[in-house]
């Protein structure tokens, strides 16, 4: 309920041009991100059929396992580092109140999902991943803020990047439901910060696995 | 269904016509969809249409057929709240963005559904039961809520891998349509971590009533 709140100081600042562009300097330090956000320019033609890029090919998360196993590892890894940039978020003392409270709502959905995931690798005889060591940049609100809305756009185009490559049934459903949850929280955050609720425009783009550990490595810190 | 105590009574009243005589199956999963949202809630779409589109066996031409007749109904309630829905400022430009998205995805299905050689269905009328912005808003946030759940429940039935990738593209962009609706709501913009499983049972039970 809390990010509806329009009074909310977030929201004031969310609101500012001049603030907004003092947070573009600030997150602009981080080039992995920069690319990251460059690579995913809302350049989309608005044509009347679905461009896909296909289920050829490789998935990219080879290294973290085998088929499906690998996916659900990989998927692992990058909800274990939302859920430590949540909670590292909520220790900061930069939010309170209603703010406060929709963050601390995201990282618990987050932490769900590392234990659903979790389940799942170990359900299908694998190994689940290891929890990553995570250092975020929390310098102020609204830096934080727009990094989470890149986090969480990155996470939803990370899973619609999988899709394809999932071979059990089971394993899909669970991804898709984790995929729209995504969607979700990069639509709340985007709007808090005054961006567009679909950069991309009416078709979410995918993000293939090099793309997005390339994007999350300066977060990875053992 | 009078009887019963209803979790989303507005997905209930919500009228479904076409003008020819033959009732597309698109039509009646979808108003199949509806009821089950009314009666167990938006959650409760996706197991019915996963089961529904699964029974239905008309491949992945019927299920973007069933894909379309929902973004057609999504469409024509932005087109008409544009009007009806009485709303200005935030609201007014949210209705004109969502309603741009529908219409591109009513597009993007029918040129699929032409390119892998099936017939798109035509568009059926639909009534849509409000009054005023908070009803407007009310509907629509359980159509994006049913719309996100009964896209994840048809795209496990997606036999290609293309038009899975492009349902996906298209489902991410319902939840975020759900979340920024809800937020006009001042609801939590994802009120689950998933979308629930439910039991088979209770999923079959749900479903009888609209298959033949």
């Amino acid at each position: 309920m809390a990010v509806a709140n329009k009074e909310s100081a977030l929201w004031r600042v969310a609101k500012d041009p001049v603030s907004r562009r003092k947070l573009l300097a600030v997150t602009g330090g981080s080039t992995a991100l920069a690319a990251f956000l460059a690579a995913c320019g809302s350049d989309s033609d608005s044509t009347t059929t679905m461009a896909t890029s296909g289920g050829g090919g490789k998935s990219g998360t080879e290294k973290f396992g085998k088929g499906d196993v690998g996916i659900l590892n990989y998927a692992l890894t990058l909800e274990y580092l939302e859920t430590a940039f949540y909670a590292d978020v909520v220790k900061s003392g930069l939010f309170k109140g209603s703010d406060l409270e929709t963050i601390r709502k995201f990282g618990s959905e987050e932490a769900e999902h590392v234990t659903a995931l979790t389940g799942f690798v170990k359900q299908l005889g694998g190994k689940p991943a290891p929890k990553p060591k995570t250092e975020f940049p929390l310098k102020s609100a609204k830096s934080v803020l727009e990094l989470a809305a890149t986090v969480e756009n990155l996470g939803a185009a990370a899973y619609l990047g999988q899709a394809p490559y999932i071979k059990g049934a089971s394993v899909l459903s669970a991804a898709l439901s984790i995929h729209s949850v995504e969607g979700r929280h990069a639509a709340a955050l985007n709007t808090l910060l005054g961006e567009s609720i679909t950069p991309d425009g009416a078709f979410a783009k995918a993000a293939p696995a090099s793309e997005v550990l390339k994007s999350v490595e300066p977060f990875i810190v053992g | 269904m009078s009887d019963q105590i209803l979790v989303q009574p507005e997905l209930a009243d919500v009228h479904i016509d076409v003008d020819s005589d033959d009732l597309s199956r698109s039509e009646v999963i979808l108003k199949g969809a509806l009821a089950a949202g009314a009666v167990y809630g938006a959650v409760m779409v996706g197991p019915f249409v996963g089961r529904a589109l699964a029974m239905s066996e008309s491949g992945d031409v019927g299920i973007l057929n069933f894909a379309l007749t929902l973004e057609y109904l999504e469409s024509t309630f932005y087109r008409e709240a544009k009007t009806r829905a009485k709303a200005s400022g935030d609201l007014k430009s949210l209705i004109e963005l969502v309603g741009r998205d529908e219409d591109e995805h009513v597009g993007a299905l029918t040129e699929t559904i032409k390119k892998l050689g099936g017939k798109p269905v035509a568009e059926p009328k639909f009534d849509f039961p409000y009054s005023n912005t908070a009803g407007f808003l009310k509907l629509a946030q359980t159509f994006e809520d049913t719309g996100v759940s009964a896209y994840n429940g048809a795209a496990p039935q997606i036999k290609s891998k293309e038009v899975l990738e492009a349902a996906g593209s298209i489902v991410q962009v319902e939840a975020r349509h759900a979340a920024a609706i809800r937020l006009q709501n001042g609801e939590e913009p994802s009120p689950v971590a998933f979308d629930p499983a439910l039991p088979e049972a209770k999923v079959l039970k749900a479903v009888e009533p609209f298959i033949a």
